[in-house]
């Protein structure tokens, strides 16, 4: 008899125990970061019934606001933006059938960047010019590489490497226009390029959720259409899906989640690459799921923010920095896994 | 047995009567941006049987079946599957009627053999209802007329070669169409293995009564198969018809430019051919 959702029947303590691991460090992450960790507020709560209280509401004002008001709304934005960008480096190594394939390797974000710059400079720094504007310069990036790669058909190779050029002249651009601008705008630019999650207030991340939300949902949607596409243009064309408009749609998606996070947050390199690698350690039949990418993704940024917040005495690292340096040794684990 | 599967048999049962074919070229210009490979090119699949398109290395051959499977759009002349132009149907539809085995096929890493030959199904599918009793069944019977059946729970990246090429047929089986389109699918395998899935394509053919359509780089598994043989150099149809019909020293010295020895093959009573190299000086 067969059953098409059947799992392995060995299931090693291995399987078991990596997401266990995981599970377990994001709930302690989670109750760390709310109710114990440093930053502003300090030892806002110093026993079990203190933190109680702050979970029934029934803690002194500020207390509540401390927690509530900003350290929630900061590990939430962590939280979102990490599955934003897991979902996001999902669908490009998808796309390209290559794990390299991720939007910050490809210069979507760079490009994302590159909108944020020109919007500050013509517009001041204003949330919403700001998000468009990274939408645009995503979006434009995205195209830019689709067309110059385009060659009778994508190779997946081809758009990483065309990518890669696209990236490394947009920084040029970026750091032309960063020398060009007003000291004051530079000096916004400069600060919002580190990438980071200081002031993450409910009313920053909301509606930054809303649109991320519902670019997830539209990249659940396709999902299956995403799986044929991994197997060939051709299989997948005989399986009766139209290959360059699914394929468009997908990389807009993917731009789009990257860009949108890259708007509020400022660049914030690999968690997009790493995320979807390492949610197929993790996964039983190692398959890169959505939901596994979006987990891992939620989980790095909230571990890279907790550490870019208690690294150092007195000072909140920007947690871009964190991810970038995290992000070196992973790509050096992976270089010298490939070398054996 | 499946209700287009019997249809299906019945067409193949009625070989006599002349018929639409189903899948034709009207006079097609098959082109990769500037670079054409076929002009004028009018090729007849006919109902209910084997087809073999041979040719040498660079010919079109791979081309026109891209262009017969709706995944190269001809720059002039048109494409008719069932004699409906195959452009003004949706990839869907088309997907519906017309299997492909492309060369390219990669086997998503870790994935099991019945969720792949279960990807077969997608053309089938609707967005809220996604697996029915019909895909069930579809699934099994295809894994059950190409053998694979035994190991439906295993890993595909653990098979060898014969038996992963088996899963690709068993995927395209599943989709349940009539035609099926076959590239290539016998390179790199080893002998034993390519008799097997040439054996098993005579079944779904004889048997299942699937019209079938592949691109074969052996003459002497094209003349021994084949009942249909099509014979192209540089994008001209030089020869078509039956092995027996068509199959001369001259034929082969003409799009091959070897020259060779025809007999009969004792064992099927095609013609075998014997190429003459150097080995004769």
């Amino acid at each position: 008899m067969i059953s098409n959702t059947s799992h392995s029947p060995r299931t090693s303590t291995r399987t078991v125990l990596g997401p266990a691991l995981a599970l377990i460090l994001g709930i302690a992450l989670i109750f760390f970061t709310l109710f114990i960790g440093r930053g502003i507020g300090d030892g806002i709560a110093h026993n079990l019934q203190g933190i109680w209280q702050l979970i029934i509401g029934e803690a002194e004002k500020y207390q509540s606001i401390v927690v509530w008001q900003w350290r929630a709304s900061r590990l939430f934005s962590a939280i979102t933006i990490g599955a934003a960008l897991g979902i996001s480096g999902a669908v490009f190594q998808s796309l390209v059938r290559n794990p390299l394939g991720s939007p910050d390797i490809t210069g979507f974000n760079v490009g994302a960047f590159t909108g944020v710059l020109i919007s500050i400079a013509l517009f001041g720094n204003l949330y919403w010019y700001s998000v468009i504007g990274a939408l645009i310069g995503g979006l434009g990036a995205a195209i830019l590489v689709y067309l110059f790669a385009y060659r009778d058909g994508h190779s997946g190779f081809r758009l990483i490497i065309v990518g890669i050029a696209i990236s490394a002249t947009l920084t040029a651009f970026n750091q032309w226009l960063s020398l060009t601008v007003s000291l004051e705008t530079a000096m916004t630019a400069a600060l919002w390029s580190a990438g980071s999650l200081n002031g993450m207030t409910w009313s920053r991340i909301m509606p930054a959720t809303l649109l991320i939300i519902i670019f997830i949902g539209l990249a659940f949607a396709l999902n299956t259409r995403m799986k044929l596409l991994e197997m060939g243009d051709d299989t997948a064309a005989a399986l009766g899906i139209s290959v360059n408009k699914t394929r468009l749609v997908l990389m807009l998606i993917g731009v789009s989640l990257t860009a949108v996070a890259t708007a509020i947050t400022g660049p914030i390199s690999f968690i997009s690459l790493a995320a979807p690698q390492i949610a197929r350690r993790l996964h039983p039949q190692q398959h890169i799921t959505l939901v596994g990418s979006a987990l891992v993704g939620a989980l790095l940024l909230t571990s890279a923010d907790f550490i870019a917040q208690h690294a150092w005495q007195n000072v909140t690292l920007p947690v871009g920095l964190v991810t970038i340096s995290l992000g070196g040794l992973y790509l050096v684990y992976l270089i010298i896994r490939e070398g054996k | 047995m499946t209700q287009s599967s019997l249809q299906a048999r019945c067409v193949s049962t009625s070989e006599t009567v002349t018929e639409q074919a189903a899948l034709e070229t009207k006079s097609v210009t098959l082109a990769y941006e500037q670079h054409v490979i076929a002009k004028d090119l009018s090729v007849d699949i006919p109902h209910g049987k084997f087809t073999v398109i041979v040719g040498p290395n660079g010919c079109g051959k791979s081309t026109l079946l891209r262009s017969l499977s709706r995944l190269l759009v001809p720059q002039s002349g048109e494409i008719l599957l069932n004699g409906e132009n195959i452009h003004s149907q949706s990839t869907r539809e088309v997907a519906k009627k017309l299997g492909l085995l492309p060369q390219s096929a990669i086997a998503p890493d870790g994935i099991k053999v019945i969720d792949l030959v279960s990807r077969g199904r997608f053309p089938h599918q609707k967005w809220f209802k996604p697996w029915s009793e019909a895909d069930q069944t579809a699934v099994e019977l295809a894994m059950q007329a190409t053998g694979v059946m035994d190991f439906a729970e295993h890993n595909v990246d653990q098979l060898s070669g014969g038996q992963r090429q088996r899963v690709w047929v068993a995927m395209a089986l599943a989709q349940e169409t009539s035609l099926l389109l076959l590239d290539e699918p016998t390179t790199y395998l080893d002998i034993a293995h390519q008799i097997e899935l040439m054996d098993l394509f005579q079944d779904l053919n004889r048997i299942q009564g699937h019209t079938l359509v592949a691109v074969l780089h052996d003459l002497n598994h094209a003349c021994r198969y084949a009942d249909h043989l099509i014979m192209i150099k540089s994008g001209e149809i030089i020869a078509t018809g039956s092995p027996n019909d068509i199959i001369t020293e001259a034929l082969i010295k003409e799009v091959f430019g070897l020259s060779c020895l025809i007999l009969p093959d004792p064992i099927s009573n095609t013609p075998l051919i014997i190429p003459r190299g150097r080995a004769e000086k």
